[in-house]
């Protein structure tokens, strides 16, 4: 489903406008719920797998966080 | 639902509505009337019903006073002023009719009529002539003077235009068509040539109209008393018979139309003065471009094909419908639930959109559904809805009469949107400071009577460096409407970002080497949209088509709020909608995470409504946007689309991505009036209706509900509302309506702010604009007047992130892209017209200076080069762009526009940037690649179209 390096790629961009934000938790869970919301679950579980299996080094830090509290929600789910 | 039959003659009052808190009495032929302060006599006879003969005079234009017919006497007053220019007083006694009246009335017609040919029987306007009504009503009965040589009799006629013509044998110099030339349309096109006797209406500096500035917008035409100006379309099929109210299927202005019919042939479209969107104007589209829907290019039987290669196969309805379900089931069979999905359209009504995203959320059982503001307005949605908590634009169009100062982004309104266009010229004309922030000198930056104070003229893709430059001026200079954010503000929110405007690396300074816009025009533009008085925001697809859309929008909003221009008339937010239901298409559902009305897939109480009223479970998280459909088909988990009326090959970015990504799919189901681009990669083709064969409604830029009316049945047979309906029953969901208002009602029923609307309620009031509820029974003209739908205003903070799509030694010229006035989008509907007279390729804009260091002249063939690929069009050499930056329309498929434009999109919506994209141009000789597959390609499935004996007859 989709390139990891497009969607690592939509992430960044989704994390580029956050990030602008003083409070850098708040941004990470903020990008977290964007993505949550606009995207297909299978984007959101392809881009998990391939941090998974490669790593964060491309993502933002916020992009980053934000996957945190995704992992969260999905468990939580 | 009856249909409302008018008659094709509107009522005329002779002069406009004059609005006034002060009342006057008077007596006219013995009848006491009360009318506003400076209403004319003529307006307020007619109010009483009394007709004063009249020919110069028209309630859609300023009264002129040069025809001398209405002369009218008044008591106590001297000789006999004309009602037109004569307004209303208290105690006035008036007498329209006495004998020496009659006799002044009867001389000058007789004047007019010596110089007139008597040809009425075989005139076009033989019923619909005021000349010929005029003779009649002063009782003329001969004419004393002798036709002589330099009368005008044999005066050669203009057949230029394509949709009228003009004798001037039959113009009587009442100025109408002038006048509505320069008032209603503000393009001062027409002139009085000569002086005395030989005065004639003439366009331009006498040429001819094709020739001349004049845009074809009818005006003059619907103003002219005779047959001076006609419609061609009426020289061949004579008067109507009756006329249908209904609404334009072009630009988002969604302007009233009268059809005007003969049985159910439309012989005419002419503007209707009771649409609020439009108050009586039309553009050369809507006015004249409606015989697409009777192209011989029309498909009108539903056709199969296992494969893109295979002959189209002509079916009955049944088997089209059956072919394709099943079709859909087996793929969901075999890739899953989430394999197929759905795409609506904004040229289909609410209706039918309802009934689209219906069917994919119900029958499909995902939500796999989107529509083509994906690629225009999505940004606004996300933007708007974060900021003021509603998807949409805050004004009505006529609010624009109250605004002090304009500032246009992006837009291009006499161009995409000339209805709205005219509106805010004459605006302009009485005074109202504007500020254009574009990469190009559109038209509004100088015209007829007025001039932009300023003009941005931003490098592509810095829109938001530009908006916070202005936000900064506004902040640090001490011009933010404190009262307004105080009490209408997130105060936490706005401090946040005042502490990010202030930044230095935001003030105009800093980013003049990013926008390439001089500091001291920011900062002047800035002052004056602070405090000029009430400022208003129009912007379209130059604010949205980036990858920072969303921003731009949110950008935009905070501006507003900072100034205080949210919730009055004459200001606020005003997206201008590319499609004549973009905005509908939206309202009712047609993303993939959210439900109509704007609310998310997740929202359990939204679902759980859903899920009573249709009768099923349903899902809630979002589902594939249009570009991840495409991602999805290429890596084969996507294998099924139902496509309603879009060209989605022609419009989407990066053409050949979207190619191969439809030519990866199973089964692509195309629901159009013509073999599009995308019908070419299509499986099912099913016939699909134009607006003049459709009942429902269209909603328009400023949310405007407005109802489109059947005027002939549809000519593939069925509706588009029962082609849904069918292949939702042949999915195994059963859908149960007999008419579009059934569908209108479930709609209400089951989202808040459409709740009050029915087709009753629009049959009475003619349109309205939602949130139509409880609180708002006759809707909502003015949004968050008071408090933001959210409830406090929310700032959101909009860093500049520069475009990855950078310029290059390899690509040094930045291509943008536009429309022009006269095609449509795709351009499917406006190329099968005679607007091909007014443009009929796409070109590239290029500056002179980029021309010269490439050696390219005016009209020669050029190769435009970009990271995704590379087409030909031919040169325009123009100064209308700043240098280093080329432009281009999209209206031709063969220009393949999309294919230089690149995968990039908004980081919120995944809206294109159509608006920006690095290229090279070059002369060159022939086509590109990419032009030659597409000749050979179009060859081939034209041919495949073409039955043979075997399939002429459906199964």
């Amino acid at each position: 489903m989709m390139s990891a390096q497009h969607l690592a790629k939509m992430a960044n961009d989704i994390g580029a406008f956050f990030e602008a934000m003083p409070n850098q938790d708040q941004a990470a869970r903020d990008v977290a719920e964007h993505i949550s919301k606009f995207w297909e679950p299978r984007m959101v579980h392809a881009l998990l797998q391939d941090v998974e299996d490669h790593g964060t080094d491309e993502l933002k830090p916020v992009v980053r966080n934000a996957l945190f509290h995704l992992q969260g929600e999905l468990q939580s789910n | 639902m009856d249909m409302p039959f008018l008659s094709p003659h509107d009522t005329d009052l002779g002069t406009p509505e004059k609005i006034s808190d002060q009342q006057v009495s008077l007596h006219i032929d013995g009848h006491p009337v009360t009318v506003p302060r400076g209403t004319s006599l003529m307006r307020a006879a007619a109010l009483t019903g009394l007709s004063i003969p009249k020919l110069c005079a028209t309630d859609t234009l300023e009264p002129f006073g040069s025809c001398r017919l209405c002369l009218v006497e008044i008591e106590g007053r001297k000789g006999f002023p004309a009602s037109c220019t004569t307004p209303a007083e208290e105690g006035m006694v008036v007498r329209t009719q006495s004998t020496q009246l009659a006799q002044l009335r009867r001389g000058v017609m007789e004047l007019y009529i010596s110089d007139h040919p008597l040809d009425c029987l075989t005139c076009a306007s033989n019923g619909d002539c005021e000349l010929q009504d005029m003779a009649g009503a002063v009782g003329l009965r001969e004419v004393r003077y002798p036709s002589i040589e330099h009368h005008h009799l044999t005066a050669q006629k203009d057949d230029s235009n394509p949709y009228f013509v003009y004798d001037p044998s039959k113009c009587i110099v009442c100025n109408r068509c002038v006048r509505a030339c320069e008032e209603i349309q503000g393009t001062f096109a027409l002139t009085l040539s000569g002086r005395g006797f030989s005065s004639r209406v003439s366009p331009g500096e006498s040429q001819p109209f094709m020739a001349s500035e004049c845009v074809s917008c009818g005006a003059c035409v619907d103003a002219c008393p005779t047959a001076t100006l006609v419609e061609k379309s009426i020289l061949e099929a004579g008067q109507p018979e009756y006329s249908v109210v209904t609404t334009c299927a072009y630009c988002g202005v969604g302007c009233g139309f009268k059809a005007d019919m003969k049985g159910t042939e439309v012989v005419r479209m002419t503007p209707w003065k009771g649409g609020k969107a439009n108050e009586g104007h039309a553009c050369v589209k809507g006015r004249f471009a409606w015989g697409y829907a009777t192209h011989k290019d029309r498909i009108l039987t539903p056709m199969i094909r296992k494969h893109i290669t295979d002959p189209w196969q002509v079916v009955s309805w049944e088997e089209a419908i059956q072919y394709a379900a099943s079709e859909f089931r087996r793929i969901q069979g075999t890739y899953g639930r989430d394999a197929v999905g759905g795409i609506t359209s904004s040229r289909c009504t609410n209706e039918e959109t309802y009934l689209a995203q219906k069917m994919v959320r119900a029958a499909f059982g995902n939500n796999n559904v989107d529509t083509c503001a994906r690629v225009c307005h999505s940004p606004t949605g996300y933007g708007l809805g974060m900021t003021y908590g509603t998807s949409a634009g805050t004004q009505t169009f006529k609010s624009v009469e109250h605004s002090d100062v304009i500032l246009i982004i992006g837009a291009n309104p006499t161009d995409a949107h000339p209805v709205f266009g005219s509106r805010l010229k004459k605006r302009l004309r009485e005074g109202a400071r504007l500020i254009i922030i574009d990469p190009r000198r559109i038209d509004l930056v100088q015209g007829p009577h007025f001039k932009a104070d300023y003009l941005l003229q931003l490098r592509p893709g810095t829109n938001v460096a530009i908006i916070n430059a202005i936000a900064h001026v506004i902040v640090t200079e001490g011009l933010v409407a404190s009262d307004f954010v105080n009490t209408r503000c997130d105060m936490e929110s706005f401090q946040a970002w005042k502490a990010f405007v202030v930044q230095p690396h935001n003030s105009p300074e800093a980013m003049e080497p990013v926008t390439g816009v001089p500091a001291t025009q920011v900062r002047e533009a800035a002052r004056l949209y602070a405090t000029g008085g009430n400022a208003a925001i129009y912007y379209g697809l130059g604010v949205t088509e980036h990858a920072q859309g969303s921003t731009m929008v949110i950008g935009i909003a905070n501006l507003a709020m900072v100034t205080g221009n949210i919730g009055k008339e004459g200001v606020g937010v005003n997206p201008l909608r590319g499609q004549n239901n973009v905005q509908g298409s939206c309202d009712m559902g047609s993303f993939p995470h959210e439900y109509p009305g704007y609310r998310h897939v997740s929202d359990d109480a939204t679902r759980h409504s859903f899920e009573s009223a249709w009768g099923l479970p349903l899902r809630k998280e979002p589902g594939l946007r249009i570009p991840n459909m495409f991602e999805a088909a290429l890596d084969g988990s996507f294998r099924g689309l139902y496509c309603q009326g879009e060209d989605i090959v022609q419009s989407d970015p990066n053409t050949q991505h979207v190619i191969a990504a439809l030519s990866s799919l199973e089964c692509l189901v195309v629901q159009d009036i013509f073999l599009n681009e995308t019908a070419k990669y299509a499986h099912v083709f099913l016939p699909g209706s134009s607006f003049l064969e459709k009942d429902g409604t269209f909603t328009n830029a400023e949310r405007r509900i407005s109802r489109v009316r059947k005027v002939m049945p549809p000519k593939g047979g069925m509706s588009d509302w029962e082609v849904t309906v069918a292949l939702s029953n042949a999915l195994g969901y059963p859908m149960h309506y007999s008419h579009p208002s059934e569908i209108m009602d479930e709609i209400a029923r089951l989202t808040p702010t459409f709740s009050g609307v029915s087709y009753d309620l629009l049959d009475r009031l003619g349109s309205v604009q939602w949130p139509c509820d409880d609180q708002n029974p006759e809707g909502t003209p003015l949004m968050h007047v008071g408090s933001f739908v959210r409830g406090l205003g929310q700032f959101m903070i909009t860093q500049y992130v520069p475009t990855d799509e950078k310029v290059t030694p390899k690509f040094p010229l930045l291509l943008t892209t536009g429309r022009i006035l006269s095609q449509y989008n795709v351009g499917a509907q406006t190329r099968r017209t005679a607007n091909m007279a007014f443009h009929s390729e796409d070109r590239l804009d290029i500056h002179p200076h980029d021309a010269e260091d490439r050696g390219i002249l005016d009209g020669d063939w050029v190769g435009v080069s970009s990271r995704s690929g590379n087409t030909v069009l031919r040169a325009h050499v123009s100064e209308r762009m700043s240098p280093g930056v080329v432009y281009t329309t999209f209206h031709f498929p063969e220009s393949g526009s999309n294919v230089i434009t690149t995968d990039n999109s908004d980081w919120a919506t995944n809206c294109p940037e159509y608006k920006v994209t690095a290229v090279q141009v070059t002369r060159v000789r022939q086509m590109s690649d990419w032009q030659k597959y597409h000749q050979q390609f179009d060859e081939m499935q034209q041919h495949l179209l073409r039955p043979g004996p075997e399939q002429m007859t459906p199964s």
